[in-house]
């Protein structure tokens, strides 16, 4: 379970931001490419430097050591990284209820991560950044590779999650559709501010 | 057995064949002649100067003048260094890492052997410290060349491989141990190889010089495999720490991979 609170976050190219997302939460980001969405996600999850302050249920990110602070609060790139040969090497603890519902066999622990496609990557990713069991959920794109009926599955697995762990999740999203299916709460880049969806 | 003296005449006749060389590239357009020629010239300078140093320091051996040769020695070679770079650390890292990584190694190794192990009287006597740091200078200096140049333009190319580790939680150690595990390896390979084929397929060139000075053979020997194990040690010592404070100095305090900390990749 993960609220998470920025203020007066200073991501390259955005005003400071205040934002909000309680546990259980889902908001999403929209904007033009280059408007500093993944440069917003990869400075929440400490991987670059920026001034501001950003919380998780009400702690500081300073109280915590970096990889606390990464493993609680999860980003999913849309290019997932794979530094070993096989998927399963790249697991603590593969929860295998996630291979199912996203269609993946079991075996698919063992595959080769250089053989395969795109679109089993990204599922692969988000199996493997759910299995860590984090507070809050940073989505890159989180459906970019994947045709509609695994998009589908993607969102309803994300949102049971959510709900099920009260999980916070902050979804930058292009696609118009999906962010009114997963969101209440829409966030549209413009010339550097945050504005409200309509 | 007398060492028999060469007259610059001699010089002459090995510096044309240089230029014989020159020619060729020339007649078969390599356009490398104008290159092949200046480095000629600059061994020649730089080998008379080293030489002159050398007869003035073993006239006057104040133990400061030697310091300030062998100081001279080690700048030059950290520049060497950071001139090998692909992918250098931006600022006095630059410079910093290889320079303080060779004078770690090389000084130390160079000291331990003047006292422990040769027993020079002075143990900063000339004769043997300029010619032994050199040597060693030479050797660390390759090996934490390559190494270092491995690791950063390896953790450059598999930033998205070391960014995925940190994401999921794992310390900076983690993410980035393949990886400085790989530049050390490539780093002591040369030295290993060259122990490997000593004898056999080389003759060290140390060794060489004492047999044409008129040392007996097994002195000469002894002394060569002297330098061999120390080169090894002081390289496989340099690059250690080279690469530990490389891969230290690619992460910040909150185990960010920073590859701003590197310049842009040269022409």
């Amino acid at each position: 379970m993960g609220s998470l609170t920025l203020r007066q976050f200073r991501s390259p190219l955005l005003e400071p931001i205040d934002l909000h997302l309680q546990a259980g939460e889902c908001q999403t980001i929209s904007g033009p490419s280059g408007s500093g969405k993944t440069r917003l996600l990869r400075a929440l999850a400490d991987l670059d430097p920026v001034q501001g302050e950003v919380l998780l249920n009400d702690q500081e990110r300073s109280t915590f050591s970096a990889p606390q602070w990464r493993s609680k609060v999860g980003l999913l790139l849309a290019e997932s990284g794979w530094w070993l040969e096989r998927v399963g090497d790249h697991f603590k603890q593969p929860e295998i209820e996630l291979f199912e519902r996203l269609e993946l066999p079991a075996e698919a622990i063992n595959w080769e991560v250089n053989r395969l496609s795109s679109g089993e990557r990204q599922r692969l990713s988000l199996i493997r950044l759910l299995s860590n069991q984090p507070q809050v959920l940073l989505l890159d794109e989180a459906t970019s590779n994947l045709d509609q009926a695994n998009t589908t599955k993607v969102e309803a697995l994300i949102t049971d999650w959510r709900k099920q762990h009260q999980v916070a999740v902050l979804w930058v999203s292009h696609d118009p559709q999906q962010r009114q299916r997963v969101s209440d709460r829409n966030w549209l880049i413009e010339s550097g501010r945050l504005r409200e969806e309509a | 057995m007398n060492l028999i003296l060469l007259s610059p005449l001699d010089l002459t006749l090995a510096a044309v064949l240089v230029v014989a060389l020159a020619l060729i590239s020339l007649r078969l357009s390599l356009g490398i002649e104008s290159k092949l020629l200046i480095a000629a010239v600059r061994t020649v300078i730089q080998l008379s100067l080293l030489g002159l140093v050398l007869k003035f320091l073993f006239v006057q051996s104040h133990p400061l003048l030697i310091g300030g040769l062998a100081l001279f020695m080690l700048l030059v070679a950290g520049y060497e260094v950071m001139a090998r770079q692909q992918r250098r650390f931006s600022g006095i890292w630059g410079f910093g890492v290889g320079t303080l990584s060779m004078f770690i190694s090389s000084f130390s190794v160079t000291i331990l052997a003047l006292t422990v192990i040769i027993q020079a009287q002075p143990w900063y006597s000339v004769q043997y410290l300029i010619p032994l740091l050199g040597m060693l200078l030479g050797n660390t200096m390759s090996g934490i060349a390559i190494a270092l140049d491995n690791l950063t333009q390896n953790a450059w190319q598999r930033r998205q491989q070391i960014e995925a580790q940190l994401i999921l939680g794992h310390s900076w150690d983690q993410a980035i141990r393949e990886i400085r595990r790989n530049a050390l390896r490539s780093g002591l390979i040369p030295i290993i190889n060259a122990m490997a084929a000593a004898g056999i397929v080389s003759l060290p060139g140390m060794m060489t010089g004492q047999i044409l000075a008129g040392t007996p053979p097994m002195e000469a020997t002894k002394y060569q495999i002297l330098i061999m194990l120390l080169i090894a040690a002081g390289t496989g010592f340099g690059a250690t720490a080279a690469v530990w404070i490389g891969a230290k100095r690619l992460f910040d305090d909150r185990e960010r991979l920073r590859l701003d900390r590197l310049c842009k990749e040269r022409a």
